[in-house]
Parts: C-alpha cells; structure tokens; sequence
C-alpha cells in the first residue's frame, strides 16, 4: 500500500510540474514581463533594473525553480492589470465559486440518485422513458445556453429571481458567503441549476446503470424471497450498493465543475475565479492566466489521486499496477 | 463441375444486409436524429443558395429593417422568417451561415484529433519504450487539465500572439487546434491498447519475418482491429467538439463578430437578452441544441449497436 501510496503521489507531482512548466512558459516567454508592468516614461535603465530585480535574467532552470517555489507558497506575483497580489484576487473570488460549484453539486446528486434509481426500477414506463430523453437533452444542451434560458425565463419574463451578481455576501473571516442572506440566496439558484445540467444527467446514467447491475445479484432476489418490501429492497438494499462510484465521479468532477463555473460565471456575471480569469484573457493578465491554471490543475490532480488512493485502500486487487494495465 | 460464380454484392447490398443497417432500422430515435442531422447539415451548406440574404455582406444589411420580430409575431415581415437582429441582419440566414462554420470546425477538430490521436496511439503501443513513455506522459500532462481550459488557452495565446488582421483569418484554424490538443488522448490510449495486444500475436511476428514495413503492419493489420470503439468516440467527440466551439465562441475568444458561428451569435444575442428582442438569442441556440442532440442521439445509438454484449 505504501508503494502505491508512494508511487500515486510522486505521479501526480510529477503532472504538477509539468503544468507549472507550461504555466512558467506562457508567464515567462509570452509577452515581455518588463514591457507590461513599466509605463510608457520609464527610462531604459528603469527597464534593465526591472529587468534585474525580477532575476529575468537569470538562467531557465533558476528562474523555473524559482516560480515552483513561489507557486508552492502561494504568490503567483503581481497582476498586470490592477497591480494587485494575484493571490489575494483569487482569495477574494474563491469563496464565490467554490459555493457556486458546491450547491451545484447538491443539486446534482439530489436529483440525478432519485431519477436513475426510477429509470433503473421501472424500465420502459413513461415516467423511466421520459426521464432517459432528458437526459440525453440534458447532456446536449450547452451550458450558457441552458443559463440564458434560464434568464430568459424565470428573469426576463417572470421576473422572480435575479439574473446577474451574488446578490449580498456576509464576511466570516476571509470567507464572503451568499447562503446566509435571502438575495444571496435567490441568486444563487439560476447559476448553480445551469451548471449543474449536465452533472446531473451524468449522476442519473450512472446510478441507472449501477443499479441494473445490482438488481441482478442473488442478494436482491434473497432479499425479496425473504419477505423485504420491494421498495426497501431497491432504495436501500440496491442503491447502496451503487453509491461508491457516484461518489467517486462526484468527487472526480469537481474539478470539471470549478473550470466549468466559468462559462457559468461569464453568462451570470458571477464575482468567481472564472470570471476572473475570462477577464484577464481579454486582458492578457498573464499572472493571473498562470495561477489560475495552477489553481484548477492542482485541485484536479489533488482530487483525482485522492479517489485514486481511497479506492485503492477500500479494494487491494487495484494496488497492483500490472493488473490495471497502464492506460 | 459447375462453376456457380458468384459476385462479390455491391457496397449498397452488402450495407443493407448488414446488422448494423438492422439496428438503425429498428431506432425511431436514430433515423429522427441521423435526418434531423442530415437537414441540418444540407441548409448549411446550402446556405448561400437558399437564404434571402447574405449576412456577411454589409451592403446588403438595411438599417431600417432592424430588429424586426419572427413572422408569425406581430410587426413581422416577409422574408425575414426568423426576424433580424439589430443592425438588419436576417437571423434564419445568420443561423444557417453560423450552423456552416460550427459544423465544419467540428468536424475539422475531430478529424485532426483522430489522425494524430491514432498515429501516436499506433507508434506507442507498436514500438512501446522511451517513445510510449513520451507521448503517454504528454497525454497524462494533457488529461490533468480541464478540457475547457487547456482549449481557452491555446485560442488566448494564439490571439495574443498573432497581429489583428491575421487573427481574424486565422481564427478557424485555430478553433479546430485548440479542440483537437486536448481530445486526441482519447483515441490514443485506444488504440495504443490494442496495437500492444496486436504487437505480440503470430501474425505481426511474421510480418515482421518477412520485412514488411512497420508502418504497413500498423495500418493493415492493426488499426482495422480497433476501429469499433474510435469510431463511437469520433462521434460522440464531434457532438463535443461542436459544443467547445460554441463555448469558446460565447466566451469571446472564438470566431469573430464578422464571420460568426452559432456561439458568436449567442454572445451577440445575449446583449439583448433584457431588451425583448428575445429571437436574436434564442434561434440559434435552438440550433446549436438541435445540431448536438441529433449527434448525441447517434453516437448513443451507435454504442449500443456495436456494442456485442448488447447484442
């Protein structure tokens, strides 16, 4: 176990360096540092201090090691734009996506369980058939188009609920959270419905797909000999069994969700990192563009090598590297 | 001895007998999407032929006829079926021109994807070593990103790095790059699994023997094997591919204002969304959604047909 352990961790840093090579290339080789923080006045020898004190002319390997360094205590430098602590943005608009992406979730997983269980169990009803084509809608339809539609309707022509911004945010240390005011709140609804579209369809397929399986075991068919409701058996008996991979996709697709929040975040205006990072792509912010990819990649990996791990300590046979095949 | 020859049944014939043939026949939901498909891609073609306007051709834009609604609305106008946008544009055209570009970047994508995808994937498993080790590492750096992002990044830097009157020129082919790095992975890891497994049997090893080229075996003999499941994946990733596109374009670093795909006019439509002009954003997102979902609908189908534990 320790060898997988060990092996798991030494892999994902290994991707990890990797993507900070390639946010190092684009920071560094993309556009000169020095031509972007300088105004038009500064004189040549401003340029060539500059030049000095940002250690650009150091060689490659040094100026590499210093960025991992940097990104690893968390200081990505100085944004072009507005001359702010990149982390300190990023710190700011976390919160906003991190409880974008979290209730989206929640929605996912409440509404796709129930209906993958229904499609799974009553096979071929209507309710099963209906709940199947919009799912298959659901995966088709794009999310900015399911959040202009939204605001479409429940904004434009109802006028319920807003269709831009956060609504007000309460301060609980660094943390600003919308879920403790109402206008927070109502907010909140559209974006997290949008994002979570295509989350939910993928949580319904899979439930439904698990939960055909499991119906099949011997265990069910004893359960039902034995005299247990049929309902007890599907919603207990069966789903339980069928809920390890759900929550391993759910957890393997966070990080999906919080680079998906942005184009959820470009449609609703939302103060996210997304939004963040659209902007300084327009801008071409190239400190924030680089943290921003270290950011998501690392919560990705972090993600992807934890479940990797769990999975590995729950069941033996996947410590084996071999047995996998390495693909 | 009579000698009863036989002729080898046309492609046409052999296509009809065919299982898969079968199958589709026997979809409603696959014949709907493959003719909701085939429509949509036909008009698009034919788009300058059938539409009443050219909707890249400034001349022919009327300020005056702006912001007219759909027909069947009140203050509607023939022959502008869908109504126009804010500047006169007829969005039935705007839409079919719009349909042309994301359906042809789309499949560009794919078909990159699939060739490089399938050359690297071929190269890893047949020669395997220092060379496997390479182009699977770079395809795990790849799948450790976001798709989304690693997309939007290459469309930022190209923009950045390019000078204004090209980047325009160049924004199609560069859509199609940024798709097809971070999706050619998928078919790689595919077919690097079986040209492993086909590396080793009798027949490559004779092959071998007698000196035919590695890259005739690779060709011949080993992709045909492999060719089920890519072909599932090419066609759910077309209906991705469309989808990225369209994101990107809404998010302002696809296609440009001037040569718009169906997300360009979405984000265009979307300035107008709290000013009643409701048809500008909501026809080509029904398109976009209609193209997808007939897609979706046979990359569905085709999985369960080819699929032989289903059978």
């Amino acid at each position: 176990m320790i060898a997988f352990l060990l092996k798991r961790t030494a892999n994902a840093a290994f991707v990890m360096l990797a993507v900070a090579l390639l946010a190092f290339l684009i920071f560094r080789f993309f556009g000169d540092p020095v031509e972007m923080m300088v105004n038009e006045q500064a004189t040549l020898q401003d340029r060539i201090e500059l030049r000095e004190r940002l250690g650009l002319n150091d060689g490659f390997v040094t100026q590499y090691t210093r960025f991992v360094t940097n990104a690893v205590q968390g200081d990505f430098g100085i944004s072009y734009r507005n001359q702010q602590d990149v982390m300190v943005l990023i710190k700011e608009r976390f919160p906003a996506t991190f409880e974008l992406v979290l209730v989206a979730t929640v929605i996912s997983l409440v509404v796709g369980i129930p209906a993958g269980v229904i499609t799974a169990v009553y096979r071929d009803s209507r309710l099963a058939n209906m709940l199947q084509l919009g799912s298959i809608i659901g995966v088709s339809l794009p999310s900015f188009v399911v959040g202009i539609l939204l605001i479409l309707a429940f904004s434009v022509s109802l006028g319920w609920l807003p269709a831009f911004g956060r609504g007000d945010t309460v301060d609980i240390g660094w943390w600003s959270t919308g879920l403790l005011t109402p206008s927070g709140r109502a907010a909140l609804i559209l974006p997290a419905l949008s994002l979570s579209t295509f989350q939910v369809t993928l949580v319904m397929r899979l439930v439904r797909a698990e939960m055909l399986e499991t119906l099949r075991a011997d265990y069910i068919k004893f359960a039902r000999a034995r005299g247990v409701p049929k309902a007890r058996v599907q919603w207990r008996h069966a789903l339980r069994n069928c809920l390890m991979p759900v929550i391993t996709l759910t957890g393997m697709q966070i990080g999906n969700l919080i680079a998906f929040a942005l184009v959820t975040e470009t449609v609703f205006q939302w103060p996210g990192m997304g939004m963040l990072f659209i902007q300084a792509v327009t801008f071409v912010d190239l400190p924030v563009m680089a943290a921003y990819l270290l950011i998501v990649s690392f919560i990705f990996v972090a993600l992807n090598t934890l479940v990797d791990i769990t999975y590995a300590w729950v069941d033996p046979r996947l410590r084996d590297d071999t047995a996998r095949g390495n693909g | 001895m009579d000698k009863t020859v036989t002729p080898r049944p046309s492609r046409l014939q052999r296509l009809r007998e065919s299982d898969l043939w079968y199958s589709f026949c026997a979809h409603p939901s696959a014949i709907f999407a493959a003719v909701l498909l085939g429509l949509v891609a036909l008009t698009a073609l034919l788009a300058p032929l059938i539409t009443p306007q050219n909707p890249y051709d400034l001349a022919a834009l009327e300020l005056w006829n702006s912001e007219i609604p759909p027909l069947w609305e009140d203050g509607g106008q023939w022959p502008y079926l869908l109504g126009t946008d804010t500047q006169g544009r007829d969005i039935l055209s705007a839409v079919l021109y719009g349909s042309r570009i994301s359906l042809i970047i789309g499949f560009a994508s794919v078909i990159l994807a699939l060739v490089v995808g399938l050359a690297l994937g071929l190269i890893a498993g047949y020669f395997g070593g220092w060379v496997d080790n390479v182009i699977m590492r770079v395809g795990d750096v790849l799948l450790s990103m976001p798709f989304i992002l690693i997309a939007i990044l290459i469309t930022a830097i190209a923009s950045a790095s390019l000078p204004t009157g090209l980047k325009d020129v160049l924004a199609a082919p560069i859509l199609i790059l940024a798709i097809a790095v971070p999706s050619w992975v998928q078919y790689a890891r595919t077919v690097r699994a079986s040209a492993m497994v086909e590396a080793k049997k009798e027949y490559v090893q004779a092959a071998k023997l007698i000196r035919v080229k590695a890259w005739r075996v690779m060709l011949h003999h080993i992709l045909p094997n492999c060719l089920t499941p890519i072909m599932v994946a090419a066609t759910l990733n077309f209906g991705l591919a469309i989808l990225s596109e369209a994101t990107l374009s809404f998010l302002g670093v696809g296609m440009p204002p001037d040569q718009p795909s169906l997300g360009t006019l979405i984000r265009i439509g979307n300035q107008y969304l709290f000013s009643g002009l409701w048809w500008i954003v909501v026809f080509p997102s029904v398109q976009l959604c209609l193209i997808v979902l007939s897609v979706n609908m046979i990359g569905d189908w085709l999985r369960d047909a080819l699929n032989p534990k289903l059978r």
